[in-house]
Parts: C-alpha cells; structure tokens; sequence
C-alpha cells in the first residue's frame, strides 16, 4: 500500500469504488485513465487498488472498463445525522481549519435552490387554433441580436433608414464564454466548428482567442473583462460581437483567478501575460466605476470598431437586476447578456457560488417587465445564460423574456463532461478542463464537433415540435409571450414576478 | 500633414473624420480646438502621429496599435486604455486610470497623474514592454495588479505634495516601479519588495529619462543623479496560498 492516511485531516470520501474481483481483467485502463490518482497498479501484490478519499465520481474508469467491473458509489453521509449541519458544513469546517485555505470549486451551484424551469409548463394548442406539423411545415427560429430601430422608413421602394449591425443566429443558442485556459485548444476547435456549422456564435471568454482560431471569423463573440487579457485590435476586428463581461453568475462581484501552473507558453500568448504568473482578472473593471463609465467603455469599442459590430453587455444576475439592466440598456448596449445564479464557472470561491445572485427565471422576468416599461425592451435584445439545461429550458427562457441563451454546463456534457466539478483542478480525466496535453488528446475535436453539432439540432428540432404543438410558427411570436406559460407548486409572489398565471387558471 | 479643427465638433464626428483622413494616407494630424472630445485615436492600428491642441477627453489612444499622440496641454482619464503601441506624450496633468491594461508601447507625461495609474499593465515578451514616465507625482493605487512593464515616477516640481498615494502595487505580480526620492514604506502594499536598482535598472533608468527630459526640456543629468528606489513584487502568485481546492 503506497498510502497512509493522514488523521488530522481526514475527511470521508463522497464515493466508493467498487471493483468486481470476477470481472476485473486487470486490463489497467481504469489506472491509465484515472487522472486524479484514485486508481493504481501495485505490482508487488499484482493488485488494482481504489483510493476512494482522491475519487471525484468522474466515471472516466467505469467507462473505460471493457468488462464493467467498476461501479461508482456516492457514499451516504458516515456522520451522525444531523439535518441541521448536514455533511458538507462539517466538512467544510474542517478542511477550513485544516488546510487554511478557501475552497475552490468549478461548475454551477450544486445545492438544492429552486429550479423554476421545473415549475412552468408550457401550453399547446387544441381545436380553437390548430398545431402545426414542423416536420412538414416551414418553421422560423431564426433571430437577430443587436439594437433595433424605432420604425423603418422607406422612399421609393428602398429601405431608407440605416440598421444598426445586428448578429444573425439559425437557431437562438449560442455557446458560452468559456476561455482557452479553462478550456484547451481542443475543446475550443470543437465548440468554434461547431459553431460555423450551426450557424451560430461562440464566445472566446476572457482569455482571448489563440491564432488558430482567427479562422472561425463570422462566428465568433469576444469577451473584454476586466483584466484584458489578449484584447487588442485584431481581437476586436476578428469578432462579429464584443462582450464587455461585467460579471458572471456563478461568483457576481467577483473577478477571476487562473492560476499560474495552468498559464501554458501558449495560453501566456493568449492572453499577452508572462508564463506561469497568476492571471487576475480584477473584481471590477478599474475604468468602469459607474453606468456612465461603463457608457465609456461601450463606445470606446464602438469607437475601435467603427460602429460595425453590436456590443453584448454580461452582467450577473443580482437583487436589483431590473434596475441594473435598466442602466446597462441606457449605456448604450445593444444586447444584455444575464447570467443566472446557476451559470458554470472554470473556479469561483465555494461561498460565493453557491450564496450569490439570483435565478436566471426570476431576473429574466423582472428585466423584461422593467424593460418593457421603459420603452427599451423593443430597442436591445436579451440573452439569457445560467442554467439553461434542455430545450424547454430555452423554450420558456424566450417566453419570459429572452431574445437567445448561452449554453455553456450542456456544451461541456455533450463532449463528456460528466459535472464532476473539478475543472479548477485542471486535471479533469475526460480532457475537457485541462491544458495537460496527455489529457487534452482524449478530445478528438472530429467527434467533438459532431456532438455539439448533434445536441444543439435535436434541440432545435424539439423547440420546433413544440413550437408547433403550440401553434406557433415563429419563435419571434413565441418571445416574452408569457401566457403560454402556466405555474405550479409557486406561491404567488413567485408567479407574480415570473409573470405567469397558476397552471388551471 | 493635415489641420482639422475640432471646435464644436462631436467625439464621434472627430473621430470619424481622423479615420477617414488616416485612411487617406495622411501620417501626420494636427487638431486644434479639442475640447473635452473622447477615444481621440483609439484602435487606430497604423503608425501616424497625431499633435493635440487642447484638451482631449477620455479614453485617449485606447485600444491603439502603432500611432504617436502629442497632447500639448492636460489629458483625462483612461489615457491608453488597453493600448498595444505606440507612444502618447501629454506636455501637463493626466487624469485617473493611466494605462489601464497597456501591453506595449509607452506614455510620458510631464506632470501629475490621478489615481490608480498603470493599473493591470502587462507585458508578455522581452521585447514587448510597456513603459509609463511621469515627471510628477501620483494618486492612490497605483501599479495595482501590475503584471509587467516599467513604471518610473519623478516627482519633480511637486513642493509639500506627496509623491504617491495610498496602496502602491497592491496585488502587484509582476514588472518593476522606479521612484525617484525613495517612497514612503506605510504607503505600499504588502506584496511589494524595496529595494535599490542595479546598473541594468539604471541603464533603463537614464534612457527613459533622457527622453523624458528632451521631450519636455528637464535636465537628465540633475535628475538621474538623485536616488531611486526599486518596487517589484515579492511573488509572481501574491493570492496563490488563500485558497485550497474544493469542495
């Protein structure tokens, strides 16, 4: 046994791997694909041994097991029962006191919140108006993003008024902003051909865009946060949208940190910072102190590109969204990004992700209505990102409100992904969060794309046949309709922000 | 060389026409008048100069790949916002956000700058440094998170006026300050190490200076012969122990 437990602090591990001895071919594939130690060969005893403290439940081994010997186990809570602490307070006391340190975790808010999405049925069409077929039938999920006029004016048969620049998108969802350094070289290929494909967009993320990837012009959002990092004109020019990120859902208020053994010679090009030096991305913009500064930025990028490309604005959902938007609206951005309480993150502090922000369902909403009221909402678009999990779930993000979502969590899972949330660790064994080459190549970016490309169109294809089931032909007519929106299991107050009746009424 | 006058002209009206008139060929650009107009130079990626009379708004050269700007009075704030080359010499004050973000390039300035100046300033290549002179004193935070380049702080003509604020280099990883006169230790961060300059900071030193001083017409040698003290960062990872991986 190559291990000895260390008793001040020991913690009892999440899973069990469970081996069974008359399947297990002892092949080693599991050892090979383990990346977190969990898993090893010990040759004097020519024996497999599980090391359930390192095992994270990313399934890479059962996976890979020809015979199906491995099984993987959450393990109930060993304590006493105590529904007032429940584990994880324990543990996160005494790994406070033991190591300390804050913890760090990855992905969306894995606590028992609400999910509103769960709570909205959506309604279909019977007798008094007929369904329609989509497998036979033309049908529109066609959007445009950017700053919409007014009225148009037309002089002797030609349109006379100038449009603003808008992005057109086949079907309204968009692959989030997840940058090359939480994400490798692969995965981005994967997610930008995909993207051409689809005839969507994808954004770069924080972390600017590496060469390679210049070639996916015509699909591509950059981001601009507070750190810069490899903003510069080419950047800017390359993209058809620029995003200043403001904040993101899953830590609001707070800014990013890549640590420096993830900053490879390629991602320190990138980013145009020094190898192996932390990335800190600053908790705000430092130009960006007010709705008035934020105005400056908008333009300064306006400036830079000539007024040809819209500019997205990524605010976190907070408590005063509505208010927030509001301002954002008036700064001059043509679309808002909100990002939901349970958006992904690369790394974000434990108490911040799972105590911070708002649902997406309820700021969605309470933008919308503001917006509305003010006379804006017809003006910009609205991109909803956070949480979006299937189809329905983007179905009914339009009827509260939004013109598009971002995808990012579903992105991840498509490829293989399986939310073992240990992207900050960048060891992640199915070679999506890591930059170690020997990781990264199990992600083919042939098969990649071909997944990403298949789930985005099997949801179109369901967004369509429940389009039709709901008489509608057009997603444009399906947009902040929130009558095709019933509620249950919510209390009123509830319903009465989300805009939407009880189901029965 | 062209002469624009950008008395009662909108930001974006200016801006347009430099564009346009750059687009044209021109290389030189003198404009009178300026008065408060924003982004005067931001994103242009060719290597044109452009002379300033008056007083340009913000956002001056953000985001700009190659061209000289010369400001031949103060400036405001976000003076090279994530600027990639080039040069911007302002013959006055600068206002807040100096900087921000630069990656190349430099930017002298005779007088005063505001607050948290050269903030995020970063440089990723030997060859691809930025660097920022500025003749007089500073506001609080400056070189804030600073991850590369060359700060060099003067303080010249400054009477009782304190050379620095509060909050030097907090969250510094990288690059290096030089302060002429030393620099008052409460004032720092605690991520920053004091120390003297070596003969190749001071080779470093005397360039920058020396276009400093014929720039603005100080003299190199009364300057350069005062101490200077060195601020660079006590590590690459100043947060790299407060957190543990979770959960």
């Amino acid at each position: 046994m190559k291990w000895m437990k260390d008793v001040k602090t020991y913690t009892p591990p999440d899973f069990h791997v469970i081996r069974d001895p008359d399947r297990c071919i002892k092949c080693k594939a599991c050892v090979e694909q383990c990346s977190f130690d969990a898993t090893f060969y010990d040759e004097e005893e020519d024996k497999i041994w599980n090391w359930d403290a390192k095992c994270v439940g990313c399934n890479r081994c059962a996976a890979f097991c020809p015979t199906e010997a491995i099984t993987i186990e959450n393990r109930e809570n060993p304590y006493r029962i105590n529904e007032s602490w429940g584990k994880w307070n324990v543990v996160g006391v005494k790994k406070r006191a033991a190591f300390g340190g804050a913890p760090v975790v990855s992905m969306g808010s894995d606590k028992p919140y609400i999910v509103y999405w769960d709570h909205m049925l959506i309604n279909a069409s019977q007798v008094t108006n007929p369904s329609i077929d989509p497998l036979r039938e033309p049908m529109e999920l066609k959007t445009f993003l950017g700053k919409k006029v007014d009225y148009l004016e037309i002089e002797d048969g030609k349109l006379k008024t100038v449009l603003y620049p808008q992005l057109e998108l086949e079907i309204p969802i968009m692959f989030a902003a997840m940058s090359y350094g939480a994400l490798n070289y692969n995965v981005i290929e994967a997610i930008g051909r995909a993207a051409v494909e689809l005839g969507t967009y994808f954004n770069s993320g924080e972390g600017g865009l590496h060469k390679d990837h210049y070639k996916f012009e015509g699909n591509i959002i950059v981001q601009v946060a507070s750190g810069r990092f490899g903003v510069y004109k080419e950047y800017l020019d390359v993209a058809s949208a620029i995003e200043i990120k403001i904040g993101q859902g899953a830590k609001p208020g707070i800014g990013g940190h890549l640590p420096g053994e993830k900053v490879t010679a390629s991602i320190a090009q990138t980013r145009m910072i020094p190898k192996g030096t932390d990335a800190l991305s600053p908790a705000p913009h430092h130009d960006i102190y007010s709705i008035e500064d934020l105005r400056q930025l908008i333009y300064a990028l306006k400036e830079a590109t000539e007024y040809k490309k819209p500019i997205f604005v990524k605010i976190a959902c907070v408590h005063n969204i509505a208010a927030i938007a509001s301002g954002v609206a008036q700064a001059g951005a043509d679309v808002i990004v909100l990002d939901g309480f349970k958006g992904g993150t690369g790394a974000s502090p434990q108490v911040i992700r799972d105590n911070v922000g708002l649902p997406i369902e309820l700021a969605l909403a309470s933008v919308d209505d503001r917006l509305r009221q003010e006379g804006l909402r017809g003006k910009i678009s609205l991109v909803a990102s956070g949480g979006i999990r299937n189809s329905m779930d983007v179905i009914k993000a339009i009827a509260l409100g939004a013109d598009a979502v971002y995808i990012g969590t579903a992105t991840l899972i498509a490829i293989g992904c399986t939310m073992c949330q240990q992207c900050h660790t960048g060891k992640c064994a199915w070679g999506i969060a890591t930059q170690d080459p020997f990781l990264s190549k199990r992600q083919n970016p042939n098969i990649a794309t071909q997944r990403l490309v298949n789930l985005v169109n099997v949801w179109a294809l369901e967004i369509k046949e429940t389009l039709g089931a709901m008489g509608i032909n057009s997603i444009e007519s399906l947009k902040g309709n929130r009558l095709a929106l019933r509620g249950f299991d919510l209390s009123e107050k509830e319903m009465e922000i989300l805009g939407i009746l009880h189901a029965g009424e | 060389m062209k002469r624009i006058d950008a008395s009662n002209l909108k930001y974006n009206v200016l801006n347009d026409i430099i564009r346009r008139v750059i687009e044209e060929g021109e290389n030189k650009i003198i404009i009178d008048g300026v008065c408060g107009q924003y982004y005067i130079g931001c994103g242009i990626a060719k290597p044109v100069e452009i002379v300033i009379n008056g007083v340009p708004g913000n956002d001056l050269g953000a985001f700009m790949e190659g061209p000289t700007i010369i400001v031949n009075e103060d400036a405001q704030d976000g003076i090279g916002n994530t600027m990639s080359s080039g040069e911007i010499i302002i013959h006055g004050n600068a206002g807040d956000v100096l900087g921000y973000s630069m990656r190349g390039g430099s930017i002298f300035v005779k007088g005063n700058v505001g607050y948290r100046a050269c903030i995020h300033m970063k440089a990723y290549k030997e060859d691809v440094s930025p660097t920022v002179v500025i003749g007089g004193c500073a506001g609080a935070f400056m070189g804030e998170y600073m991850a590369g380049g060359t700060l060099i702080l003067l303080g010249l003509n400054r009477d009782k006026k304190r050379l620095t604020g509060n909050y030097l280099g907090t969250g510094m990883h990288g690059g290096a300050i030089f302060v002429r006169h030393g620099v008052d230790e409460s004032l720092c961060s605690s991520e920053v190490l004091i120390s003297k300059p070596d003969d190749k900071d001071m080779q470093k030193i005397l360039t920058n200076v020396k276009k400093f001083c014929d720039l603005f017409g100080f003299d190199c040698d009364k300057i350069i012969k005062d101490e200077f003290v060195k601020i660079t960062p006590k590590s690459k990872r100043p947060y790299g122990n407060l957190y543990i991986p979770g959960p």
